[in-house]
């Protein structure tokens, strides 16, 4: 069976998310091998176990500081080595960087932000703020995929893959760039909006007071997102905007909350798998797209919601 | 000092966005070591202006030289229509290699394509520095070294380079400047070379549809979500609505 590497995200002793999508996505398509740049790599590769990995590559150096180029490098001869069938990554900042890289080292294509990618990897992208769908194939090489957080839901599983580590060999060119310090997010109690699995957002409607929309997001586990209206206003931060000029957003679930719903909102948003809407105008766009609508006062339906949550949860 | 700056955004003949801020920045840099100069005059450094596309993508290169920037060169061949991020970073690494830069300035992302790949790519390909994601840029020449604050939705990270260095800078690093009539007046009289693809030494077959690493098998509209259940609220809106997200094991 052939094999499908995927690079495992980690921060802090701590694999992401999405390190359990990109494993049930590699053991859907074939044997899945996870690859961790890392030096305490075994703590994380334990927290592999509780998804289906067949092998860990661990590979020591120094990747914090060099970063993007260098990690490369050694995945790029992992490709090398192992010839695998596809190599899948994250759609981040720096795992986007990294694809590029390798597909440029190992000669081969490359799919970003991919929202899915089948047995016979054909990936699914979402282009023009959603509108369309589009479906490709790596023509050359060992595809390199990169794929969107929370595209997929991570099949738990039971595994106790074989650990191999790996020597990689890191060139100059790939040092040219040396990281001397690094800050890392201040994270508040609330997951990032980007790797949410729910998202409370909150547009014009909240009139400035995004209380309610927050206790919501907190009842529910969720990330708050904002419409531009709200950010443009000054009443949210623009770092939490989800649109076309924002963040895109997939989530399992998006609760928009006084949002109206224009296109600029709506590319960044409507891939979500399930869309709430609460509105007071029967006639906002937003209701048309929702799954659950409801026409009415956020400032009555939301804080009765959170309540409802709480007390569920007992 | 050389600085080139890269604009792919020749699809609309408007300039890109996100390769404003690019152009705003090298003419800061410039400013910020030449300081007793206008930007660019007689300083003895420059801006050059690269991008690659069809002629129509001219216009958007004036509009960067009348920001200031010096002159400029546009890669326009036939052959390069539908090349993707692999053929793009090759034209663009041939003809950076070409010239005699310093930095090399991008947006990070090109709103036409949300590939954000190319810059990683063209480091990859000159065997650059790769400083990407700038939200804070700080050039030395005299020590040429370029120290910037990467910004990622993970946090920042301070690092630097000797020269040459590929950036890419993020929309948050500056307001760029609306061109001056001066400006504007001056631009009509730089030079703009038109390149082919055989000027950086490349053939037709390296690039353009022919030679994409990647096909797409179709490209289909969304179809439109069918709208659910709506209800207006008559006091059990809340309710309702999480009775649907238990149903639905959301919450």
């Amino acid at each position: 069976m052939s094999s499908v590497i995927f690079l495992v995200d980690h921060s802090a002793g701590k694999i992401s998310k999405a390190a359990g999508e990109l494993a049930t996505y590699a053991k859907s398509i074939g044997e899945s091998v996870a690859v961790i740049f890392a030096d305490n790599a075994e703590q994380i590769a334990s927290q592999l176990n509780a998804f289906s990995v067949d092998k860990v590559i661990t590979v020591a150096g120094e990747w914090d500081k060099y970063g993007a180029p260098a990690i490369a490098e050694g995945l790029a001869q992992i490709v090398a080595a192992k010839n695998p069938a596809a190599v899948l990554i994250t759609s981040t900042a720096t795992g986007k960087e990294i694809a590029a890289r390798v597909s440029v080292i190992t000669g081969s294509g490359i799919i970003t932000d991919a929202v899915s990618v089948d047995k016979e990897l054909i990936t699914t992208q979402s282009v023009f703020g959603g509108s369309t769908t589009v479906h490709s194939t790596v023509t050359k090489g060992v595809p390199v995929i990169t794929l969107r957080a929370n595209s997929i839901e991570a099949i738990p599983a039971t595994s106790a893959p074989v650990i191999e580590s790996f020597a990689a060999t890191i060139s100059d060119a790939a040092k040219l760039a040396p990281i001397s310090s690094a800050t890392p997010v201040v994270k508040g109690g609330r997951p990032d909006l980007t790797e949410a699995s729910i998202v409370v957002s909150g547009g014009r409607g909240t009139n400035g007071d995004f209380k309610p929309v927050e206790a919501l997001a907190d009842a529910l586990g969720a990330a708050v997102g904002a419409s531009r209206a709200a950010t443009d206003a000054g009443w949210y931060p623009h770092s939490n905007q989800v649109g076309q000029t924002g963040k895109t957003v997939s989530p399992q679930l998006y609760v928009a909350a006084g949002i109206s719903g224009a296109i600029q909102h709506r590319a960044g948003m409507q891939t979500s798998k399930t869309i709430v809407a609460i509105n007071k105008d029967p006639e906002a766009p937003i209701l048309e797209i929702a799954d659950f609508a409801v026409v009415g006062d956020l400032f009555n339906v939301l804080p009765q919601a959170t309540a409802q949550i709480i007390a569920r949860k007992g | 000092m050389a600085g080139g700056v890269l604009d792919r955004a020749g699809v609309d003949a408007v300039l890109n966005d996100l390769d404003e801020y690019a152009v705003e920045e090298a003419l800061r840099i410039v400013e910020a070591n030449s300081p007793t100069k206008e930007a660019g005059e007689a300083s003895g450094h420059s801006i050059t202006l690269i991008s690659m596309g069809p002629e129509r993508a001219t216009e958007a290169i004036r509009k960067a030289l009348s920001m200031g920037a010096d002159d400029a060169i546009l890669v326009s061949d036939p052959a390069l229509a539908g090349s993707d991020a692999l053929a793009t970073s090759l034209v663009l690494a041939a003809v950076i290699k070409k010239g005699n830069y310093d930095l090399v300035l991008c947006g990070t992302e090109s709103t036409d394509a949300r590939m954000s790949v190319i810059p990683a790519m063209i480091s990859q390909r000159l065997g650059w520095a790769q400083l990407t994601f700038a939200g804070k840029v700080a050039v030395n020449p005299a020590t040429t070294t370029v120290e910037i604050e990467r910004v990622t939705e993970f946090g920042n990270q301070v690092m630097s380079a000797k020269f040459p260095a590929l950036l890419s800078v993020i929309e948050k690093i500056n307001e760029p400047r609306y061109p001056s009539f001066k400006g504007i007046m001056a631009a009509k009289k730089k030079l703009i070379t038109t390149m082919s693809l055989s000027d950086p030494g490349l053939s037709p077959s390296e690039v353009g549809t022919s030679a994409a690493w990647s096909a797409v098998k179709d490209a289909l509209p969304r179809p439109p979500r069918g709208a659910g259940v709506k209800l207006t609220d008559e006091g059990h809106g809340g309710e309702k609505l999480v009775e649907f997200l238990v149903e639905k094991r959301l919450a």
